[in-house]
């Protein structure tokens, strides 16, 4: 039992990073109908702007998250503006290959700046953790939920409350809609990038927390893209209920598979999320929240 | 005053679909813009409030002015800073916001009179002021379109451009239309009202434009051209000897119907 609720808890913390990847890949969708496949890249870039300012500067920590959102955010309007704008109009393949290659380039450039060896993030949290009914829960999984809990309630009260939410929100139903109504779309364009890029800025530092950063964290970030698929390209819940479907089925796995199940082999776990990711395509092949018609390409 | 001289527009590059349209809108007034399915309505008001970009169009000749100024080639965004407000043809209700959110987006570009113009739509609505949190895709057809038309009173237009807003409407929801817009009118919107059912459009207007694939064919004062013998026949239904152009139009209408 013990066992079990402990992977559940890795489960729950793993599922807030991919939530945070998941999110920011939806809101490009729903804004601007591309498949932004450059999120992983987004993630180590982000990550790598706040472990600069909290190590090399040794600022602190806070104040290295909110300047290094800011960076996120220039990094997010920067690709848009200069990568997608151009292609408005494009073909969907086209534009998701485009981002394939942008990932590449911004991966190549936060690697280079990372250089090969594990940086320490600079983060608070270390490796304590606290015991809790025989489960050993590590502070920087209790920040990553907290964080992301409250990341997500600021997003929608954003969407809900305020002017540009709910531009952006009428942008992703009906574009000439929001044309007609003063809506600047490109403005809506350039704020899904920065958000996505500010949710992978995160994403990297919980990764990165405690147990180092490195240029796997851009491995994990890939995991992100089943939570997608099965939560459905456009449904910001869909990113929330996959992300735990996919990453609680990931750390049970990593449990229980080597005990019973050993003939699948090491590190069967890493594959899980592309397993989730078929079983569901099998029964709703467009994710358990994604709308039907929005994803006929 | 708006104004269109010589427009021409052209939808991905080779489709001519406006040729040489030229029409005016005075301050305060209702100007009808009538024509048969394809004629170019739509079109016309796209090249106004700078949508044609979205379509794959193109303003190749002519030009649009507000006030002498040239307003063609302006963003959409601009456009509506500038006073134009517009609703689009089919409702384009944003179904799965509420009533006041699709309010409250009409006020993107007039933040700081949001709650007078709110005030005011639901003035001229009551019907929407009873379920402001509604979604607004339960709303019947009728009052959508008066969702439609509110929205593009948010931003306090001075000319108000109406894409057939009685299409599909049962005959005493198009009287509550017409009434609206005249009320519209009367607190000094000028509007340019596109529509099939030209004996309502022309019941209103003090200026009439007939368009016929993609030309001005017929502009008169509203009240000549309920008088006269042509427009009567074809776009009235009201011919004098029989009534085989009545069946026409009644055709269209339910055509109409079926694509909206
Ligand atoms: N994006 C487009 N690309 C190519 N042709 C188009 C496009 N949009 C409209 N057209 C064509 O332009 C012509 C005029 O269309 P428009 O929608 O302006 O007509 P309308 O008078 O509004 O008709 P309706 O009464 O059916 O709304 C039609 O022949 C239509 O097929
Ligand atoms: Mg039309």
């Amino acid at each position: 039992m013990t066992q079990f609720l402990q992977a559940l808890v890795n489960g729950v913390s793993l599922a807030s990073i991919y939530a945070l990847i998941a999110l920011g890949f939806v809101i490009i969708y729903k804004s601007m109908q591309v498949l932004n496949f450059a999120q992983p890249a987004l993630l180590l870039l982000g990550g790598y702007w706040v472990l600069y300012f909290a190590t090399v500067w040794g600022w602190a920590f806070p104040l290295a998250i909110v300047v290094g959102a800011l960076f996120a955010a220039a990094t997010g309007v920067i690709v848009e503006r200069t990568t997608l704008r151009p292609m408005v109009g494009k073909p969907v393949f086209a534009v998701a290959i485009l981002t394939i290659g942008l990932n590449t380039v911004i991966s190549v450039i936060a690697l280079d700046l990372m250089g090969v060896e594990i940086r320490q993030m600079g983060d608070p949290w270390g490796f304590g953790f606290v015991e809790f009914g025989g489960l050993n829960i590590a502070h920087r999984q209790i920040a990553a939920i907290v964080a992301v809990a409250v990341l997500v309630g600021l997003l929608l009260a954003f969407f809900k409350y305020s002017r540009l939410g709910l531009a952006m929100r009428a942008t992703a139903f009906d574009q000439e809609v929001a044309l007609t109504q003063g809506v600047s779309v490109s403005t809506v364009f350039a704020l899904s990038w920065a958000i996505a890029a500010v949710l992978a800025m995160f994403g990297g530092v919980f990764l990165g927390s405690g147990v180092g950063f490195e240029r796997s964290a851009a491995v994990t970030a890939l995991k992100a893209l089943p939570v997608v698929v099965v939560g459905g390209l456009d449904s910001i819940a869909g990113a929330i209920v996959g992300a735990l479907l996919v990453a609680v089925s990931e750390t049970l796995a990593a449990t229980y598979q080597p005990e019973y199940a050993p003939f699948l082999g090491k590190g069967f776990s890493q594959l899980v999320p592309y397993v989730v990711m078929l079983l569901v395509l099998l029964f709703k092949p467009y994710g358990l929240f994604g709308t039907k018609e929005i994803e006929r390409v | 005053m708006l104004a269109l001289k010589n427009v021409e527009v052209v939808y991905s590059d080779v489709i001519l679909v406006l040729r040489g349209i030229s029409l005016e809108v005075p301050d305060g007034k209702i100007v009808a813009l009538l024509g048969a399915n394809g004629a170019g309505k739509s079109t016309t008001l796209r090249a106004i409030s700078g949508l044609l970009d979205v379509h794959r169009g193109d303003l190749t000749k002519g030009q649009i002015t507000l006030d002498e100024h040239r307003i063609d080639h302006l963003p959409p965004a601009k456009v509506v800073k500038l006073g134009i407000g517009q609703a689009l043809e089919g409702r384009r209700i944003l179904a799965e916001l509420t009533v006041e959110e699709n309010l409250r987006l009409g006020a993107h570009t007039a933040r700081k009179t949001l709650d007078v113009n709110l005030a005011r739509v639901y003035e001229l609505f009551p019907q929407l002021k009873e379920r402001p949190r509604f979604t607004a895709g339960y709303l019947s057809g009728g009052q959508q379109q008066m969702l439609a038309i509110g929205r593009a009173l948010m931003s306090s237009p001075r000319f108000l451009l109406l894409d057939e807003p009685s299409l599909g409407l049962a005959p005493l929801l198009v009287q509550q239309i017409r009434d609206i817009i005249v009320e519209i009118n009367r607190q000094g919107t000028g509007v340019l009202l596109v529509e099939q059912n030209a004996t309502m459009a022309l019941s209103i207007a003090h200026h009439g434009y007939i368009m016929e694939t993609g030309k001005i064919v017929m502009d008169k004062p509203a009240r000549e051209l309920l008088d006269d013998e042509d427009v009567r026949e074809f776009y009235l239904g009201l011919s004098s000897e029989g009534s085989k152009s009545f069946a026409e139009v009644k055709h269209y209408r339910r055509k109409k119907r079926w694509l909206s």
